[in-house]
């Protein structure tokens, strides 16, 4: 048998919506009304369960620590103490190393597989960036100080150039890990966003520019000369693309 | 990006990282993964900072989870359309509706009742996760979802209803299986 109270009122004297004189109205009503009263014990038992269940999902300490991170930014840090640098460098040659003999030893690897991959880690690792004090090692709109910088730290040609000309102003460049390769990375601004352009040494032969999106993100990535590059940006495609025909130009 | 100044990271850190589960919990439900859920709610909580100059007072809470709920709908329309348009066939699954033993078997399942969850609509799934795990008010839930109370009402009816009818199916599988 069906009940007109049913459905809205119920719902709402279960969930502690109704006022107190339309409660004490529907409580007489239930006294009399065999569904009303089953359909609030159902609505009870679904809501125990629910609880019951511990299906309330707290938020993991990595989200956490993120977000502290993003409020209190830490000052980049301007003179890094030589021993300090070098056992950094050390330790990203061995990853790289390392990620190189993994590399070889898993031929099977898909191009696809290996976009996917790298996409995920690029777009983290460029998020990472966006964190303030995390952007540039070295701040400089001028190629030959960027160049300075990376002096001594590559194992390859990188090549630097500023195109504030064309709307892309070099904003400096820093070293990156992106999964377990050791990466330099430029960093050019449009007034709406900023690009990462991530750059190390492959052996594999060169491809033409492949475009991907991952969450509200963006990349381009492709190989010349035995250097792979990848744009990343939360900014159009448009852009991406724009820059990486400045880049083989 | 701007940043915060000192006096509104303050008010940040009082007002809005209380309210970090919340955010990630409804992210959890309504992308059902916790990689992606916690990337959306990372996305959500650092979109969050960069306009919290735009909160002026109120229900922080819901404010949160207001934004968490758009960048998570912004992220299943760009990852997995389909399921946005995924609409409940109740003409099939409301054929068994749920007895109180049924629900009572059922309960002592968490996977079970996970997998019932996860099979509603997005829409019904975030209302009951607001109601029944985050105790909001409809009040609070239009708020959220930028819907009309008497539309809240009634979809928070039929998700309870739903919910109910994919646990029953569910039960009488696993019954079958188990046979």
């Amino acid at each position: 048998m069906k009940c007109n109270f049913a459905d809205t009122l119920l719902q709402c004297y279960f969930d502690g919506e109704l006022s107190g004189r339309a409660a004490a109205g529907f409580e007489r009503h239930v006294q009399h009304c065999a569904h009303c009263a089953t359909e609030l014990v159902d609505l009870d038992l679904l809501r125990g369960s629910l609880q019951l269940t511990q299906l309330y999902k707290p938020a993991p300490a990595s989200l956490r620590r993120t977000i502290n991170a993003y409020i209190h930014p830490v000052a980049p840090s301007k003179a890094v103490s030589q021993p300090l640098l070098w056992h950094w460098l050390a330790a990203a040659a061995a990853m790289l190393l390392i990620g190189i003999v993994l590399w070889k030893a898993s031929p099977g690897l898909r191009s696809d597989d290996y976009q996917a991959e790298l996409a995920g880690e690029i777009v983290d690792a460029h998020v990472y960036s966006l964190l303030p004090g995390h952007l540039t090692s070295t701040s400089s709109n001028d190629e030959q100080d960027v160049k300075g910088w990376f002096k001594g730290k590559l194992t390859f040609a990188l090549p630097i150039r500023d195109f504030a000309n064309d709307g892309f102003a070099l904003q400096g460049g820093r070293l990156d890990v992106v999964g377990e390769r050791s990466v330099a990375v430029l960093v050019y601004a449009r007034p709406e966003h900023l690009i990462n352009v991530f750059i190390w040494p492959t052996r594999e032969r060169d491809t033409s520019p492949r475009v991907g999106s991952r969450q509200d993100y963006q990349w381009i990535d492709w190989r010349k000369g035995k250097i792979e590059f990848c744009i990343v940006s939360d900014g159009p495609t448009a852009d991406l693309q724009q820059l990486q025909r400045l880049f083989t130009k | 990006m701007s940043e915060l100044e000192l006096e509104d990271r303050a008010r940040f850190e009082q007002l809005v990282l209380p309210h970090v589960d919340a955010a990630f919990n409804l992210a959890r439900w309504l992308l059902r993964g916790r990689a992606d859920a916690e990337d959306v709610a990372q996305e959500a909580l650092l979109r969050a900072c960069r306009f919290f100059r735009g909160f002026h007072g109120g229900d922080a809470r819901a404010w949160l989870l207001q934004i968490v709920r758009n960048t998570c709908y912004t992220w299943l329309e760009k990852n997995r359309p389909m399921e946005l348009s995924m609409e409940f066939d109740e003409e099939i699954h409301l054929q068994a509706c749920a007895t109180p033993e049924t629900l009572a078997i059922a309960g002592d399942d968490r996977e079970r009742l996970i997998l019932a969850l996860e099979t509603l609509p997005p829409r019904f799934r975030e209302i009951l996760v607001l109601r029944e795990l985050e105790g909001c008010s409809y009040k609070e839930i239009a708020a959220i979802t930028s819907i009309p109370i008497g539309t809240v009402m009634s979809s928070l009816s039929r998700a309870r209803r739903q919910l109910c009818s994919a646990l029953a199916n569910s039960s009488t599988k696993g019954a079958v299986r188990e046979v």
